[in-house]
């Protein structure tokens, strides 16, 4: 919302200086986000009278003047043809900032002549191109007043950020209206006196849906004159930015910026018959006054007359009745309309208009009436003519809003203490009616619809008086409660970033959708909620879909990396991925990705390209930092169709599926054109077993007095056979003495059958009670050995 | 005792001491040991016939083989000594290396930025008793919007530049329509639906918003705080939010100087609304945080609408509350000085490892 101040001081009586009304407006909630003042550009610019002119003695195209600033009379060397004695113009002092030519006077010396300051061009001061000679005031002005005054460059422009809830502020009125309850000024009312009429209007009013236009007032006004608007009128318009059409179509403009009471003017001549409000039918059409042609829609609103539709109430006029230079007889429009139907319509035809803007937020409903008479005050002023009466069809709603509220809400709910005296005077200030006593009655104006309860009335107070005046009070938890600074889902994401980091792995944070071909790579392809997880008006081409999961990106990334020179990236994230919609479907996971090299090449050797078991180690880490007894965890090979099919795997518990890890599928990574080796990991933290709240006391310590002892034994197992099913079976021979397993060989070539391989491993026992005899020994690696062959078919090397 | 015994001993003394001398290693030196003192040794021969001896002989040969022996001791002591001395020089000389060269390579972690300042914004206010909860980012109608009192066809929805969902199918109206949630406020009705009052929580969490242009990405972070109390309690209204937000600056900022100024605003689930803008100097272009020549707004914030209680079926007649809620990622750019939004997002190696911080440098090791 932008406006003037001489607009704004039209309706405002106030010695506050811009600044002060700034600064006002922001504290009661019109923050305000630009001032543009020409008058702080050409301050200290002003009317120079050239006294006398007279040849350079030593230069053939320059004068020497001797200006009077109105202060004193300075020598000015100048080179202006029009320069003469007598004539006014702009003079800039020493001193000054020269805007078109960017440079800063100074008292010079000009071919051996004394020159202070100078009389400036229009392109000087980026008024306009005009550059052939000095700017010629008329000799009215007085020598020695402000420039910018005589220019009519006195009006800074003030724009508002409006919020959407203050319609009655989307007019210059309604701002003073605040300013004056905020102790700036005084609220000076237009005048609303009603304009006696001639009789019947010609064109008559119906209204066949009340709900989309409660009340239409309308006015014949005979034998105007539609020239250009008064020059008054222009420069405000064109203050604002706004093109000065015609003095009738600028009248209208000015109510709806003014007072925030749209209007609409037709030529009464090329209206039809009488004039009908109702809900337009699909399909009719309108050749509007921005020479767009619309299809409407069911329940947008139609003002009609016999012949059609007219426009569209409350957001855009129609070409065909569009008032010109020729307009003799002219029909008012101002009426109230559904708030709903016209941000349905703006939306649905995209047409923005003052008037949209207005009537969504909220008019004045009280205040139409009073409109008319000041729109019709202002047309037979400026146009001439003569009006009819009133036409009213329908009536304004009848719903006064009343709050209840206490004297303490303000204490309670807004921190603040404010004698009764005081609260009221700022209530009445702002046009409400209030009742005190132990419960108070609070009617509200009928432009505020935005105030529905107490809460509302203590945001008034407190606007008014100031947010600063709240005092702080300190926050503390209340004693006694149990704190838990972290819920289980944000303690693992936590504790897993920190782990990963700590791994040597960097974390990225990157989008949460992605484009559909890759999505269907990594799962999505298959997913059957696919269809619901597309963004329907989606940002562009790259963003069209939920990620199925967070290694595309990962993979995406490290590719951009190592194209820019930066390969062997070790990159994660925690973010969720997407199966459903569904709460339980968004599932929080920690992934990460290792690319090319997992050591680079050291004088110390060591140099190996990444592998599954990288980032197995990753996995395993996330999930015991989280709490997961990863001894429990079974090892399968069923990773999903994006891993290599050899090389990766997930770790479960039970059924449920904790994490996945491997090698990335070269087709898939063939298909993003990349071709490093990548390895991932995804643990999905929801799937974590919640850590059992046992407190924060750990379970005793049991230190055995008796030395663990290690035995050793390699087996000979089909080479499909998994390590992990021979160290179940070892490991359950006997829970209690068997603390490990570990393997520490894995051997296939000379000396092993082919199709099989060498598995050797080092059993860890670790007696608790007494040492163990020979025989006890011998007798538990021999269980060991029948165990591993019974279920494995192992058999111990010979 | 006889003369010649004596020499005896005394040549003996002499060739084992040569023997001691001539020994270059530990194992030559072991050798000489053993000839001499060992079983079978010389002295040991020696010390077996003192048997046979008169006792007189017996014990001035006794006393004398007795010193032999023990001479012969410290000398292969001293021996030992100096070659292993000399042994352990060699070695080390041996295994001198070029320290020069560099250690194994290891990769060196960090925590993005955006993380980093969650974490500490979390344990700031965790001091301040708030709890840290998450929730989902495809939310529906209601939670985005009807249940924060954000009327339909108001102006208001029109704030946030939504990204829009298929419709599920076989519901109708709020619940049909899907969305990516355009704030965390989402949270706040799901905490409140499902927690008794008191309530006080913060909800980190990534948000979307159609926008993307120099200073928007069409995924951002925001961190929302509620706490609900009764109106009873006087522990929770509009000076508690202003104390709590200049709490949480100065501590944020790491400077007590930081001023806050609340402004009057408007959201549809708050009210009083307020946007709080925080002092800063933009003297020489540059922006610092603390200065009080000019104001930057930071965040939104007020007093929950009692139609929000009532809609996450809480008596506004009987609780009351304050919320508020940030942009996470500006509030890192304002902190550490991180120019350009748009590079939070792009994994560039180079950037995750500059702005990055330590895994080890955490905000406040008491949440750990």
């Amino acid at each position: 919302m932008k406006f003037t101040l001489s607009w704004l001081k039209e309706y405002l009586d106030t010695n506050a200086t811009l600044d002060e009304i700034a600064v006002k407006l922001t504290d009661i909630g019109l923050e305000v986000e630009g001032i543009e003042d020409p008058a702080k550009t050409l301050k200290g610019f002003v009317v120079g009278e050239v006294l006398t002119a007279e040849k350079h003695p030593d230069a053939d195209k320059l004068q020497c003047l001797i200006v009077d600033t109105g202060t004193e009379k300075l020598k000015v060397v100048c080179g202006a043809p029009n320069a003469r004695a007598g004539m006014k113009g702009v003079f800039a002092p020493s001193g000054s900032y020269i805007p078109g030519s960017d440079i800063t006077l100074k008292k010079s010396m000009i071919r051996g002549q004394e020159s202070n300051g100078m009389m400036c061009s229009e392109r000087e001061l980026l008024l306009s191109e005009e550059h052939n000679g000095i700017i010629d005031l008329p000799a009215s002005h007085k020598t020695g007043s402000s420039a910018a005054d005589a220019l009519g460059l006195n009006d800074p422009v003030i724009e508002i950020n409006l919020t959407p809830n203050r319609g009655d502020c989307a007019g210059v009125y309604g701002i003073a209206r605040d300013l004056a309850a905020a102790g700036l000024g005084k609220l000076k009312s237009p005048d609303a006196t009603p304009v006696k009429g001639s009789g019947k209007s010609a064109i008559g009013v119906s209204i066949a849906d009340e709900k989309l236009c409660p009340l239409f007032i309308g006015r014949y006004i005979s034998g105007v004159k539609n020239d250009a608007s008064p020059e008054w009128l222009q420069k405000r318009l064109k203050a604002l930015g706004m093109k000065p059409i015609s003095a009738l179509v600028d009248i209208t403009n000015y109510l709806t910026i003014g007072l925030n009471r749209p209007a609409h003017v037709f030529d009464a001549d090329k209206i039809k018959g009488n004039i009908t409000v109702r809900a337009a039918k699909k399909g009719e059409k309108l050749a509007a006054l921005n020479d767009n042609e619309y299809e409407l829609q069911d329940g947008m609103i139609a003002v009609c007359d016999d012949s059609g539709v007219l426009g569209l109430g409350g957001v855009i006029g129609g070409s065909g009745t569009g008032v010109s230079a020729e307009t003799k007889n002219v029909y008012l429009e101002i009426a109230l309309f559904d708030a709903g139907a016209i941000a349905r319509t703006g939306r649905a035809l995209m047409i923005d208009t003052d008037a949209r803007y207005r009537f969504e937020r909220g008019i004045d409903p009280a205040f139409a009436a009073a409109g008319a008479e000041i729109a019709t005050r202002m047309i037979v002023d400026i146009c001439g003519g003569s009006p009819s009466d009133l036409v009213i069809a329908g009536k304004a709603p009848d719903k006064k809003q009343t709050v209840n509220y206490t004297l303490e809400r303000l204490k309670s709910l807004g921190g603040l203490d404010l004698p009764e005296a005081r609260q009221k005077e700022i209530l009445e200030a702002l046009g409400f009616t209030v009742r005190t006593g132990k419960a108070w009655d609070i009617g509200v104006p009928s432009w505020r619809h935005d105030v529905q309860g107490a809460p509302d009335i203590v945001e008034e107070i407190l606007r008014i008086n100031g947010y600063d005046s709240i005092p702080a009070v300190q926050v503390r938890a209340p004693a006694g409660e149990n704190l838990q600074p972290l819920s289980p889902e944000t303690k693992r994401g936590l504790t897993a970033r920190r782990t990963l980091a700590t791994r040597g792995m960097l974390e990225t944070i990157t989008y949460s959708f992605m484009d559909e071909a890759t999505a269907d790579l990594f799962g999505m392809a298959t997913n059957e909620n696919r269809k619901s997880l597309i963004l329907t008006s989606p940002l562009n081409q790259d963003f069209t879909i939920m990620r199925p999961s967070i290694l595309p990106n990962l993979i995406a990334a490290a590719g951009r990396n190592t194209d820019r020179g930066h390969p062997d990236a070790c990159i994660f994230e925690i973010g969720r991925v997407f199966k459903s919609i569904d709460v339980a479907g968004q599932i929080m996971t920690a992934s990460g990705l290792r690319a090319g090299s997992a050591a680079p090449r050291h004088w110390s050797g060591g140099a190996r390209a990444v592998d599954a078991f990288d980032v197995k180690a990753d996995a395993l880490a996330v999930l015991e930092s989280c709490g997961v007894n990863v001894a429990s965890l079974q090892i399968t090979t069923e990773a999903p169709a994006y891993y290599h099919p050899g090389r990766s795997g997930a770790m479960k518990l039970g059924r449920d599926v904790l994490a996945y890890f491997g090698e990335i599928h070269p087709a898939v990574l063939i298909t993003m054109k990349r071709d490093e080796t990548y390895a991932g990991f995804e643990v999905f933290l929801p799937a974590l077993p919640v850590p059992k709240n046992k407190g924060t006391k750990k379970d005793m310590l049991k230190l055995s007095a008796f030395q663990p002892l290690r035995r050793d034994f390699a087996f000979i197992v089909d080479e499909r056979t998994e390590a992990e099913k021979l160290l179940r079976a070892i490991r359950g021979t006997d829970k209690n003495l068997i603390t490990a397993v570990d393997i520490f060989d894995v051997y296939q070539g000379k000396g092993v059958e082919a199709g099989k391989k060498s598995l050797a491993l080092g059993v860890t026992i670790q007696p608790m009670e007494k040492t163990l005899t020979d025989e006890e020994i011998n007798a538990l690696c021999q269980k060991i050995i029948e165990a591993a062959q019974k279920q494995t078919g192992a058999a111990l090397r010979a | 005792m006889k003369e010649t015994d004596m020499s005896n001993l005394d040549a003996l003394k002499k060739e084992i001491v040569e023997t001691v001398k001539a020994a270059n290693d530990i194992a030559a030196l072991e050798d000489v040991r053993v000839t001499a003192l060992g079983k079978k040794g010389k002295v040991t021969g020696l010390m077996q016939s003192l048997g046979k001896m008169s006792p007189e002989e017996r014990k001035e040969m006794g006393q004398a083989l007795n010193r032999l022996k023990d001479e012969i001791t410290a000398e292969i002591e001293t021996k030992a000594t100096t070659l292993k001395t000399a042994a352990l020089n060699a070695r080390l000389e041996n295994e001198r290396i070029d320290v020069t060269l560099s250690p194994r390579p290891e990769n060196k972690g960090s925590i993005h930025p955006v993380s980093q300042t969650i974490e500490e914004m979390i344990s700031i206010f965790a001091e301040m008793g708030f709890s840290a909860v998450g929730g989902p980012e495809i939310e529906d109608d209601f939670h985005n919007f009807t249940a924060l009192n954000f009327p339909p066809d108001h102006p208001a929805r029109q704030m946030h530049d939504t990204f829009y969902m298929p419709d599920v199918p076989g519901k109708e109206g709020d619940e049909a329509k899907r969305l990516l949630r355009t704030h965390t406020s989402t949270v706040q009705v799901r905490v409140m639906k499902e927690q008794k009052p008191p309530i006080r929580v913060i909800v980190p969490g990534r948000v979307f918003r159609s926008d993307y242009d120099m200073t928007h990405t069409p995924m951002f972070h925001q961190v929302e705080g509620l706490v609900i109390d009764t109106i009873e309690s006087g522990r929770a209204h509009m000076g508690h939010l202003k104390g709590c937000l200049q709490e949480f600056c100065s501590k944020y900022f790491e400077r007590d100087d930081v001023k806050i100024r609340l402004r009057p605003s408007f959201f549809p689930f708050t009210e009083p609304s307020a946007e709080m803008d925080i002092g800063c100097s933009r003297e020489g272009g540059e922006l610092k945080i603390g200065g009080d020549d000019s104001w930057m707004e930071v965040l939104g914030c007020g007093m929950v609408h009692p139609n929000v209680l009532k809609n996450c079926g809480i008596d506004p007649e009987i609780y009351q509350g304050y919320a508020f809620g940030l942009g996470v990622d500006r509030w890192t750019m304002l902190k550490y000085g991180i120019p350009d939004l748009r590079t939070f997002f792009e994994s560039d190696l180079r950037w995750l490892k500059h702005y990055g911080f330590g895994p080890t440098d955490q905000p406040n090791s008491a949440i750990a």
